[in-house]
């Protein structure tokens, strides 16, 4: 970890970081040789295991690597003593075998293999087959689930036994992505809500998409795994030590893919039980504010949260869009639209039944399955009122509520 | 063609009789010329699919959006892939088969030419259908190329712009083209051989191109299908790959590396093929153990069919299939070690020189091994948890691809390039562009192995700070590696336009109906077929 902390130093965008860079590499390089050097370890292979599995996958890959270095060392060995023997300038005559002749040479040919076979089935094999059925049972004994959607690009974690659910998006600011300003000693790797799991309890992990195929991956849990659209996998982890841990989004999925991280934040039981109180105290608090009725000044000042957290890395700040994939919402004839039908019911491809439904074959997903009513209701007021539109119409969170009855 | 000419075609050196200049190289039947316009091509998508990556490299020197927005970057590493594998490897080879095939197997020509010359001329109109979406974006039409990489996985590819549709349709050209050049292949292998020659008398380059021209023939169909499923569930309303109308986005994966796991094979069996020629020539020694090399060749086309879950293990497959497609994952590393093992007995005890065809060989097997090494641990299901979808995975496929695929090519041509020009090339800029290609690879890629380990996930624009340093040294390799190639390109230019004389037998220790004939050839050669004794 001694290496990232060095890195919050750097960080601006010009040449003169980029040089200091380069010389921490070299104090890196230089302090790699002595030893002790903690940062040797961490930059030349897998981040420090914290579950079985990861430690699992750590010690087969060692074993692995010194095999796949063996081999490499010996076979080549041979080969340049041969170049260096057996050359046409040290007056090397060349024979004018094609293959073995005796028994004896038989033998030695077939030896290679049979090592190599070995090494295949049974030395690398055996492990691997009891390392697979471990990783791929996950319901034995598992404490709880955790649900874990991807969405275009950002992730939402329920816990359906506690009936909490939120949406994880990633903290650092578009500044420091544009070199305008410093990066963080988390650059990228931050979020607004990390999800929070409790330690030494086995997390059966769900996951799902909305759009298109995420995979959801932390380097120290040793677990990566696709979320699909439309189906269920599963995986699972048991974090051993307390610690945030930091990963990203592995398969590309579109515009942000890399701007997707995860982290989990692992406590220890009991103050993952408080959290858990004080998430589902939330719920229930927002719950019943979609009951009452909310002004227009505070949908639009909710919403513009909503929207720079769920909307702005398509439709971008200005509602300006990136066309033509991501259409611009100012001047948007679908925003300026009415609103619901006189009999307050949604209108076919309206700026409620967009926001509510989703544009099906496009990065526009349905999010009456992922935002509360308070949530969808204050959005697409700000939008109304919003990037030049001046509609002056809102939508009640019971509004959005009572839609969303009927459309069950 | 006017069959006077054709009984004149002698006295004219142009052959064709008919046409000079453009035309000549339009309507060529010629199995030279054609194989000539392949590896041209390919030259040159090599330096264009190379241009992309090096902007992808600069991109990812520092932390930060430096040159690109992250639409434009996705763009960039999918069509550097298929141009490099459709357009750049996948031409090398077949301008190998062109050029050398009747030679090798003293045929007068390719069995089917017109076939072969409308093979040829396919590329470039798939070509510019893969890379216009770029300048059409330049005029406001569109969104730009590809953005899905080179996979096109559903839904992405569903969701994504009119690029993917000029990809699907180049793709589809690209494959009409490759498959006639299977047919040809396969047509002159099993009926062209001199008498006397029989397969298991071939030479072992006719033995790879025959392998991979069925590994083509068979998968090549599965990928047209797959694209075309995805193009009318993108236009036509089909869901194949919409769970919401009982399809299944993992079906793609499983058609797309159907096809993808052999299309490995397909670019290096050919490569696989030439080794044992340019060892053996350089070693001064017969081609150690031809028979098990041959039956190597044969089970690494069977396995390399059914393989190919191994590109998806963190999609969430039953037990059973992990463990089914880790083994015969494994599997593969048995007759390929039979390779290795042939090739470094053919040297063993043999009387070696260094030219540059053997430098490159050498440098191919020992980068190939790597990449054949960690292909085995990336198999191991439980480990390749963390290698999926990371730099490892990246450094893994570039050094079967570059270093064996590329590589391997380069071999050929520095092997070929005397026979073919009828000059020496320079072996001081020849064995330059080795040191410089070898070692700056070696930089580009090797950092990416332990970006991998470390955590860093493929195909993102943007990186978090602890990958700086291993990013940054991979750009600098790149950008040598890509700028030493210029000296390849000068090279061959400079080849082609004079230089010391080559005699027949271009080299000391070189065998085979090729060597027999002048350097460069007749432009018709083996009109009269040897007898093979």
């Amino acid at each position: 970890m001694r290496s990232i902390v060095l890195h919050s130093i750097a960080g601006g965008s010009s040449l003169a970081s980029a040089c200091l860079r380069r010389f921490q590499f070299l104090a890196l390089a230089a302090g790699s040789l002595l030893p002790g050097a903690a940062s040797a370890e961490y930059k030349f292979n897998f981040p420090e295991p914290v579950t079985p599995i990861a430690r699992e996958t750590l010690h087969i890959h060692n074993e692995f690597m010194l095999i796949i270095t063996i081999l490499f060392v010996v076979v080549f060995a041979i080969m340049i003593y041969s170049m260096i023997k057996h050359r046409k300038s040290v007056g090397h005559t060349p024979s004018t075998f094609t293959g073995p002749t005796s028994a004896m040479q038989w033998f030695w040919a077939l030896v290679p293999f049979a090592i190599l076979l070995f090494i295949d089935f049974v030395l690398m094999g055996i492990p691997a087959v009891q390392a697979i059925i471990s990783m791929e049972d996950t319901k034995t004994r598992a404490d709880m689930v955790l649900k874990v959607t991807g969405m275009q690009w950002k992730w939402q974690y329920e816990y359906p036994e506690a009936g909490v659910k939120f949406i994880s998006t990633m903290s650092t600011p578009r500044a420091q992505i544009a070199n305008a300003e410093a990066k963080g000693e988390h650059y990228l790797l931050e979020v607004d809500k990390p999800v929070v799991l409790p330690v030494g309890k086995k997390v059966r992990i769900l996951l799902t998409s909305t759009d298109v195929i995420h995979t959801w991956w932390v380097p120290q849990f040793g677990v990566k795994r696709d979320a699909i659209p439309g189906f269920l996998r599963e995986t699972w982890v048991l974090i051993e030590k307390p610690g945030i841990y930091r990963g990203q989004c592995a398969e590309l999925c579109g515009k942000d893919h890399g701007f997707m991280p995860v982290v989990v934040h692992a406590v220890p039981e009991p103050e993952y039980l408080a959290w858990l109180e004080q998430q589902k105290a939330e719920a229930v608090a927002s719950a019943g504010s979609a009951d009452r009725a909310w002004s227009s000044e505070e949908l639009i000042a909710e919403g513009k949260t909503v929207y720079d957290k769920v909307c702005v890395a398509c439709h971008q700040a200005e509602g300006q869009g990136l066309p033509p994939v991501f259409p611009a919402l100012a001047g948007s004839k679908i925003v300026s639209g009415p609103l619901l039908d006189m009999n307050g019911k949604i209108i076919p491809d309206s700026h409620v039944d967009r926001v509510f439904n989703g544009k099906p074959g496009t990065a526009m997903q349905a999010f009456r399955e992922t935002l509360s009513d308070v949530e969808l209701a204050a959005v697409i007021t700000y939008e109304r009122n919003s990037f030049g539109h001046k509609l002056g119409d809102m939508i009640q969170p019971a509004q959005i509520k009572a839609l969303r009855q009927e459309a069950k | 063609m006017n069959t006077a000419t054709t009984a004149n075609g002698h006295a004219d050196p142009h052959g064709e009789g008919h046409y000079s200049g453009p035309l000549r190289w339009l309507t060529t039947t010629n199995h030279k010329d054609i194989g000539t316009m392949y590896l041209t091509f390919s030259l040159i998508m090599f330096f264009v699919g190379g241009a992309m990556i090096l902007a992808v490299r600069a991109e990812l020197f520092s932390p930060g959006l430096q040159l690109m927005q992250p639409e434009f970057f996705n763009q960039l590493i999918g069509v550097h892939a298929l141009v490099m594998i459709f357009a750049a490897l996948m031409p090398a080879a077949t301008g190998f088969a062109n050029w050398m095939l009747p030679l090798m197997i003293g045929a007068p020509d390719m069995a089917l030419p017109r076939l072969n010359n409308w093979g040829f001329w396919l590329l470039p109109p798939a070509a510019l259908l893969l890379t216009m979406p770029f300048f059409l974006a330049l005029f406001g039409i569109g969104d730009g190329a590809l953005a899905t990489g080179w996979t096109f996985y559903a839904p992405l590819s569903v969701q994504g712009g009119m690029g993917v549709d000029f990809a699907i349709l180049a793709v589809h050209i690209l494959g009409i083209s490759s498959i006639m050049g299977s047919i040809n292949v396969i047509v002159t292998i099993f009926n062209m051989r001199a008498p006397g020659m029989t397969l298991m008398k071939m030479p072992l380059f006719a033995w790879g191109w025959l392998i991979t021209a069925f590994l083509l023939l068979a998968t090549l169909p599965v990928l047209a299908g797959a694209v075309t499923m995805l193009l009318t569930d993108r236009h036509f309303g089909t869901q194949f790959f919409d769970a919401a109308g009982g399809g299944d986005p993992i079906l793609f994966q499983h058609l797309f590396w159907f096809f993808g796991h052999p299309e490995v094979y397909i670019l290096l069996l050919p490569v696989w093929g030439l080794m044992p020629h340019v060892l053996a020539t350089f070693s001064r020694k017969p081609t150690y153990g031809y028979k098990a090399q041959v039956y190597s060749f044969i089970v690494i086309g069977v396995l390399s069919l059914v393989v190919w879950a191994h590109h998806f293990f963190t999609a969430g497959l039953p037990v059973p299939a992990l463990i089914y497609f880790m083994f015969s994952t494994m599997a593969i590393s048995i007759p390929l070690a039979v390779l290795f093992f042939c090739w470094i007995a053919t040297m063993w005890k043999g009387a070696m020189t260094f030219e540059t065809p053997m430098l490159f060989a050498v440098g191919f097997i020992v980068l190939f091994g790597i990449a054949g090494l960690t292909g085995l641990i990336l198999a191991d299901v439980a480990a390749d948890a963390q290698y999926h979808h990371s730099y490892f995975v990246v450094a893994h496929f570039h050094y079967a691809l570059f270093a064996g695929g590329i590589m391997g090519v380069m071999t050929g041509v520095y092997y070929w390039l005397p026979k073919w020009t009828g000059h020496m090339y320079s072996e001081k800029l020849g064995k330059l562009h080795f040191w410089l290609t070898v070692v700056s690879f070696n930089l580009t890629f090797m950092p990416q192995f332990f970006l991998g380990l470390a955590g860093m996930p493929r195909r993102i624009p943007d990186y978090a700070l602890q990958f700086a340093e291993f990013n940054a040294i991979s750009t600098v390799g790149a950008m040598i590696l890509g700028f030493s190639q210029l000296l390849f390109a000068w090279n061959i230019w400079s080849c082609i336009r004079g230089g010391e004389k080559a005699e027949p037998r271009v080299w000391e220790g070189a065998e085979g109906l090729e060597w027999e004939l002048s350097s460069p050839p007749p432009h018709h050669s083996w009109e009269i077929q040897p007898v093979i004794k």
